[in-house]
């Protein structure tokens, strides 16, 4: 009788299933082949070849947070984009900005995007910033077992806590692990030295202005003393990406906002190379 | 033993056909209207938790009238259909004409399959275009049908005298105050014609906007900024019924002329 006996083209039964806000359940119960954790990598020897992220900080400041990286992507010892971008809004109030391999960090970021827009839909509240948290750490984990043939992801999230009014920065390893990091924090290959930049110029009272200098002056020491980092390259006009998560939601600077804090920092740095110096005692 | 009774076809489709009209009629009516700057959502919902509006994806709102537990069904169902989709191809391959495709496979099957009773549901789909001309309305009846509507649409209880109201006084280019105003004077006229006052607190209003900046331009409307939108309506109504009286005086103008 049915001219399709195949299919209706109803909604499939998993669609209508009640229970789960979660889109990464659903798509484990409905095509879980599309999961990024359910790939399986033909055994390799040694490390796969593929552009990598580098440097990303993060600072808190009273009112909000600032989170920004630099512009490469490297493949051994080429650079594989100048012009990369690995700071993304994972919602209204929090920022994602990640290291490790960007394949598949891109593909990660998109997929926590539609988790969290998801469970906003479905339920019509949006998840806690722990929560949002710990759903990344999840994501991470499933992506171990790339992690230990090189295709390492590793995330720095930030978020302003609507509920006890502030910003706040997680950090995380290879195997999910989650810590939340007071004042500040760095993740990739340059993070080290942006540490130490940071370590040295931040202080609690900052502004939001002072806030994204300092992550400017953090990324360009991470730059000067890493290879893999990028600094901000004049002669193209690319300039770091600098995100701002306040009360009033995220907020990308524009390319001249970028642009003019980048000049301002190098203008500087021309006369004293080291950048700003921090007092002894 | 029992011998089953022979039912006709027509009839057992009638039946259920009626089954799920009383199921609608007993809630409480909607409007979605078009605004100059996209479209908006107006129902009366006494709860603040249990939406009869909400985002599908970033262009698509959906609007539902009838049993709560069926059409919330729906929603997810859409919302996890929009979310995969946009997922596996791009965030502008997900349609408001798609959803409304699954949607009417979904309800059709239901409808017919003598398994199943048929929901009592009439679901609107909307998407905002990037101009008026690109906004999309579909009506979708409990039977699987997919109406094609343009200006405004009414569905619940009392549609068909709401959308007969609504066309009367509907027009393109309305401000999103003219357009709210005239929404809630459509859903505040009783059956037997008396009108009675919602209370901005009893409506529930959602607007997809094409000017927001996001990406996503579904957004609810509530508290304050309701208020102040329904008090600039009422203003706006008053001229706007002082502008009719001018329009027939240029009517009667122009028959003096003929004259």
């Amino acid at each position: 009788m049915e001219a399709n006996t195949r299919s209706t083209g109803r909604l499939p039964s998993a669609f209508l299933t009640p229970g789960s806000s979660s889109f990464m359940d659903f798509l484990g119960e409905h095509q879980p082949e599309l999961l990024p954790g359910n790939r399986r990598l033909p055994p390799v020897q040694g490390v796969v070849e593929a552009p990598h992220g580098t440097t990303i900080v993060a600072v808190t400041f009273p009112g909000g947070v600032v989170l920004a990286g630099d512009r490469r992507a490297t493949m051994g010892n080429v650079i594989a984009q100048r012009d990369i971008e690995k700071v993304f809004p994972a919602d209204e109030y929090s920022a994602v900005g990640i290291a490790g391999t960007a394949g598949l960090a891109v593909e990660m970021v998109k997929l926590f995007q539609l988790e969290l827009e998801h469970f906003e839909k479905v339920e019509g509240a949006q998840l806690s910033l722990e929560g949002k948290a710990n759903r990344l750490s999840t994501m991470i984990r499933s992506n171990l077992g790339m992690a230990m043939q090189g295709l390492a992801v590793v995330p720095l999230f930030a978020g302003y806590d609507v509920d006890r009014g502030k910003g706040r920065i997680f950090s995380y390893d290879v195997t999910g692990g989650r810590s939340e990091e007071h004042h500040f924090a760095a993740t990739g290959s340059g993070s080290v030295f942006a540490r130490g930049a940071m370590k040295k110029l931040f202080h609690g009272d900052l502004t939001e202005e002072q806030a994204t200098t300092l992550v400017v002056q953090a990324l360009y020491d991470a730059a000067d003393d890493d290879s893999a980092t990028g600094g901000p390259d004049v002669a193209r006009r690319i300039y770091p990406i600098i995100t701002v998560i306040t009360e009033d939601g995220f907020r990308r600077l524009t390319g001249d906002e970028s642009s003019e804090l980048s000049r301002s920092v190098l203008e500087r740095r021309l006369e004293q190379p080291d950048g700003p110096r921090a007092a002894l005692l | 033993m029992s011998t089953p009774f022979y039912v006709s076809p027509q009839q057992a489709m009638a039946d259920r056909a009626e089954y799920a009209r009383k199921g609608i009629a007993r809630g409480r009516s909607l409007v979605v209207l078009q605004y100059a700057d996209g479209i908006v959502f107006v129902g009366e919902n006494p709860s603040r938790a249990l939406h009869k509006f909400s985002e599908i994806y970033d262009r698509i709102g959906f609007a539902a009238a009838g049993k709560y537990n069926e059409y919330e069904n729906l929603r997810i169902g859409g919302v996890r259909y929009a979310d995969l989709r946009g997922y596996t191809y791009d965030r502008d391959d997900v349609t408001a004409r798609g959803l409304a495709n699954v949607y009417a496979q979904t309800l059709g099957t239901i409808f017919s399959s003598s398994a199943e009773k048929p929901y009592e549901v009439e679901l609107v789909v909307a998407e905002v275009g990037e101009r008026p001309e690109g906004d999309q309305i579909y009506r979708l009846p409990h039977d699987g049908s997919i109406v094609d509507e343009h200006g405004s649409v009414a569905v619940g209880g009392n549609a068909e005298q709401i959308s007969s109201y609504l066309d009367q006084r509907h027009r393109d280019g309305m401000t999103l105050a003219e357009a709210l105003r005239l929404a809630v004077q459509a859903l505040s006229r009783d059956t037997n014609g008396s009108e009675r006052e919602i209370p901005a607190e009893r409506l529930e209003v959602a607007v997809l906007d094409r000017t927001r900046p996001q990406m996503r331009k579904f957004k609810r409307i509530v508290g304050g900024q309701l208020v102040r939108l329904l008090e600039a309506g009422a203003g706006s109504s008053a001229e706007a019924g002082g502008d009719a009286d001018a329009g027939s005086g240029a009517e009667s103008e122009k028959d003096a002329g003929e004259e």
